[in-house]
């Protein structure tokens, strides 16, 4: 078998080396056995790791946010399926297809959609809040690459009805103002997750063990708020608003016994599908701050968040305190002269002729302002911020709604004659709406200081009761002889004073008028105002009614009273049922 | 006493070449099935090519391993040649991949003529040290060598460093046993050493590469590189089992390629890596053991070859997936992807069975 070459034995020198290579790949094999012990066995936390944040994607479940429910069981905020459109880039097989699909479908500029289908990203959002019926069309494209998500948004049924009181929601279901705010724990609920491990190109691998967090869907808050009751008051604030053209008009329906809110009114409402768009404004001429501005001003709740001066009504609380000090009585006479002089000054009565002599009684009935003078006067500073203490009005109500303003009340010491005065027929100083139906309230209920709320009850989504919301009370603040006798008063006014307008046959309706300047005075912007409540003797019901700026008459016996009148018509045989 | 020949054949090399191969496929296929499936729609893709490319070498290895070594003493000179012309022709026709053209296209096969230069630098530099073996001691002959192989260097040096450099290996270590001196080789590992130095300062592109072996995790041309070794570090002791790797799902690009011995780390853990590294180093105990018994310098110098072959690819291929040397694209005996390097791989894996015939065993 030798070729034409000699045949050359393998030498001793030939085995030694083919030793030296031997060791020498066994020795580098074992450092690099060792490589891989350092890697895998020291830095395999590290690098396993950020293995797995690489093949994670986690991705959220909604939870449905919880429904808010009226009294009678009618569903005010709900939530309704859109989409979610996204484009997945690495999936895209026909891009002009996808570009020319979501151009018809979601009626976006086509420069615009082609930028995002173009751009290289693992997942590009095209468009949020696309109706499910576009969105299941998209879907029947059949189109690689494009990723419908179905999702949740709030939907309001009643569109602006209690607008400012449900509150609407943000991009991330947690609620911007209203009820939305108060209650989003409860009505939030907790998303749920999967985790999923995908490939290089984002796709999810089958039968990889996801893992799943259901979500758990809110709870449903029922409130206090009659959808009847609340949509008799807007259209009545509405016909009030057009009639007197004015800037606003509130109106307050409460139970005084128990603090249950019933309806809120801030006539204009807005939309709160739609919470963004300014209604009657030019937004092309705002700027960015001008127009959140504008938008915070239409949020705003007038029955919370704004303070004025009470006027009249306020004789209500002078009245009590003053009945509680036993500083008066029923028969105790007064002479109205048309004014009554404070220090050097000269304080006129509504009637600038004077009402001449009259009782206790009839200077109530005539909303008379040198009796209440008297009145602050007998009672003195100290005793009168006494009562205001005990009558809770120097705190806030505590309402379950956010943005409560507080009292604007003078500092005790400050408080001159003329202050005192001036405060006993309820100017100089200012409170809210709310602040007044809540007092005024706990005055004609025996006595009992109440809670304005909404909030009854939560429950989850099938009914099982969560929680019955409580609310504080405080008793006894003032007796229950003076809350009667304050029945009896305002019983008097709108059965012969000044509420007459208010006076509805075959019920006994309490209440007070009131027609308050606004600040500054020059301006002559009034506030006229009225409360009435019914039945007199044992109250279901107190409404209070504000014009805001009404051109024309604007003493509130004479337009505020006869809205009030209108509510109580429609309301009063409604709850008797 | 008599010498009786008793007819020797290495069953041990034979086993452990076919278990590398059952291996090599298993894990093929379980890298390679992602990207057969979203590329070609079928999870066998590359498996089924791997298996014809597999059978070919096969039937070469047996054919081989039938023919008396010495045969292919004057086949040699021819092979040589025709590897230099092919790989100079792969230069201007070859199909490009990654801007580098390595591939012939013959009908509907591709053949990677590099891969055949190695076998044929094997076997000419065998019969040229043979012939030459008395001169070995003399620094000159070694020049001499050199000069002979380096125009195949060069003309593949062109498009494909990594396997000129392997050649090049293999060539210093044939030298190596065939020489009895040892300063001849220190001298030239520095010279080595420093013409490397030059060859990375060189090129910006080169002394980015170092950059990105220091500190993969800075450059996103580190990627692959820091893929391999999420792949590596998330397999652990014992590995995440069989088929379940996370990384070869387009995570590390062509996973089946140059980078199959991370996902090897991945699923099968530090324990299947390591036995893994046992069998190639059974395998190379082979080679040692048949060119040490070989009945000529000419069969021990092949088998030298083809263990210099294999000991370099394995350990360079480990090197660079564990980012112990910067990144070069060199494949994994028997397991990476690729049907000329496993065809040829197995003439080789022949070459050394028929030296192994040759072994005579004296009996007392």
């Amino acid at each position: 078998m030798q070729g034409e070459l000699p045949f050359v034995r393998n030498k001793t020198h030939h085995r030694k080396k083919t030793w030296i290579i031997f060791l020498a790949v066994f020795f580098v094999l074992l450092f690099l056995i060792g490589r891989l012990v350092y890697l895998m066995v020291f830095c395999s936390e590290y690098y396993g790791q950020k293995a797995e944040n690489l093949h994670e994607r986690e991705r959220d479940i909604k939870a449905a946010r919880g429904k808010i429910i009226d009294a009678t069981g009618t569903v005010l905020a709900t939530n309704q399926s859109v989409c979610t459109v996204s484009v997945i880039h690495s999936q895209i097989e026909e891009p002009e297809k996808v570009i020319d699909a979501l151009v018809t479908e979601l009626g976006m500029g086509e420069e615009e959609v082609r930028k995002r289908v173009e751009k290289v990203s693992s997942i590009e959002r095209i468009k949020t809040n696309v109706p499910k019926e576009t969105g299941d069309r998209i879907r029947s494209y059949g189109l690689a690459g494009i990723k419908v998500d179905e999702d949740y948004k709030r939907y309001y049924p009643y569109d602006s009805l209690a607008s400012k009181v449900l509150g609407f929601t943000g991009a991330d279901n947690q609620g911007i103002i209203g009820l939305e705010v108060k209650y989003d724990s409860y009505m939030q609920g907790t998303n749920g997750k999967i985790l999923t491990l995908t490939d290089a190109r984002g796709i999810e691998i089958e039968n990889a063990g996801e893992t799943r967090m259901e979500p758990v869907n809110g709870c449903d808050l029922y409130i206090s708020m009659d959808v009847n009751i609340q949509q008799y008051c807007e259209q009545a604030a509405e016909k009030a608003y057009r009639k007197k053209q004015a800037d606003s008009v509130s109106i307050i329906v409460m139970n005084p016994q128990n603090g249950e809110l019933m309806a809120m009114v801030n006539y204009p409402e807005f939309n709160l599908n739609e919470p963004f768009t300014l209604t009657g404004v030019d937004t092309d001429t705002v700027s960015g701050e001008e127009k959140q501005e504008l938008l915070n001003q239409m949020w705003r709740n007038q029955c919370i968040s704004d303070t004025y001066e009470p006027g009249s009504t306020f004789k209500i609380i002078t009245a009590t305190a003053a009945l509680e000090e036993g500083v008066v009585g029923l028969e105790d006479t007064f002479f109205c002269p048309g004014y009554k002089m404070v220090e050097d000054r000269r304080i006129r009565c509504a009637k600038t002729t004077g009402h001449g002599a009259e009782t206790f009684e009839t200077g109530i009935m005539n909303s008379c302002n040198p009796v209440f003078i008297e009145l602050g006067e007998r009672l003195g500073v100290d005793n009168y911020y006494k009562y205001f203490n005990q009558f809770g009005l120097t705190q806030k109500t505590a309402v379950d709604l956010p943005g409560e303003a507080a009292t604007i009340m003078h500092k005790k010491e400050n408080v001159g004659p003329v202050e005192l005065a001036t405060i006993s027929f309820g100017q100089s100083f200012q409170i809210t709406p709310i602040q007044l139906v809540t007092t005024v309230s706990s005055i004609i209920n025996g006595g009992t200081r109440v809670t304005p709320h909404f909030g009854v009850e939560i429950r989850t989504e099938d009914g099982t009761l969560v929680e019955k919301l409580e609310y504080e009370t405080q008793e006894n603040i003032c007796s229950e002889e003076t809350s009667e006798t304050m029945q009896y008063l305002l019983e008097k006014v709108v059965s012969e004073g000044g509420g007459k307008n208010a006076k509805i046959e075959g019920y006994s309706i309490g209440g007070k008028t009131a027609t308050s300047q606004t600040l500054p005075r020059s301006a002559n912007r009034y506030i006229s105002s009225f409360l009435g409540f019914a039945p007199a003797d044992d109250p279901k019901v107190l409404v209070l009614a504000l014009i805001n700026n009404p051109q024309g008459t604007y003493y509130g016996g004479l337009i505020a009273a006869p809205v009030v009148r209108e509510i109580m018509e429609n309301i009063l045989p409604y709850l008797d049922k | 006493m008599k010498e009786k020949p008793i007819r020797y054949f290495d069953y041990s090399l034979l086993f452990l070449i076919i278990f590398l191969l059952c291996f090599g496929l298993v894990m093929l296929y379980s890298t390679s099935s992602y990207y057969g499936s979203t590329r070609f729609g079928d999870a066998a893709h590359y498996l089924k090519r791997q298996l014809f490319a597999t059978s070919l070498g096969l039937v070469a290895m047996f054919i081989v391993s039938k023919i008396p070594y010495r045969f292919w003493m004057k086949l040699s000179g021819l092979a040589y040649l025709m590897a230099l012309v092919l790989c100079t022709i792969v230069i201007f026709v070859g199909r490009e991949s990654k801007g580098q053209a390595r591939w012939l296209e013959i009908g509907p096969l591709s053949f990677q003529p590099s891969e055949f230069a190695k076998l044929a630098v094997i076997l000419f530099l065998a019969m040229v040290i043979y012939k030459t073996s008395k001169q070995m001691g003399d620094f000159k002959a070694l020049i001499k060598i050199m000069v002979i192989v380096l125009p195949i260097v060069g003309v593949i040096a062109y498009n494909n460093l990594s396997t000129a450099i392997i050649i090049l290996g293999i060539t210093v270590c044939m030298m190596f046993v065939a020489s009895p001196k040892y300063s001849h080789f220190i001298w030239m590992g520095i010279a080595v050493l420093a013409v490397g130095v030059i060859f990375i300062m060189a090129a910006a592109y080169r002394a980015e590469r170092i950059k990105i072996w220091l500190n993969p995790e800075a450059y996103e041309k580190g990627y692959q590189t820091l893929q391999g070794l999420y792949a590596i570090g998330s397999g652990g002791l014992f590995g995440k089992g069989l088929g379940e790797s996370m990384q070869k799902l387009g995570f590390i690009p062509e996973a089946q390629n140059d980078m199959i011995f991370s996902v090897i780390c991945e699923e099968l853990g530090l324990f299947g890596a390591m036995c893994l590294i046992i069998l190639y180093l059974l395998l190379i105990w082979r080679f040692m053991i048949i060119a040490n018994n070989a009945a000529d310098l000419y069969g021990a110098l092949i088998v030298v070859g083809v263990m210099a072959h294999i000991s370099i690819q394995v350990i360079l291929n480990i090197a660079v997936v564990t980012n112990t040397i910067p990144n070069t694209g060199i494949s994994l005996p028997f397991i990476s992807y690729g049907g000329t390097s496993i065809l040829f791989l197995l003439s080789e894996m022949g070459l050394a069975l028929s030296v192994s015939r040759g072994i005579k065993l004296e009996v007392h």
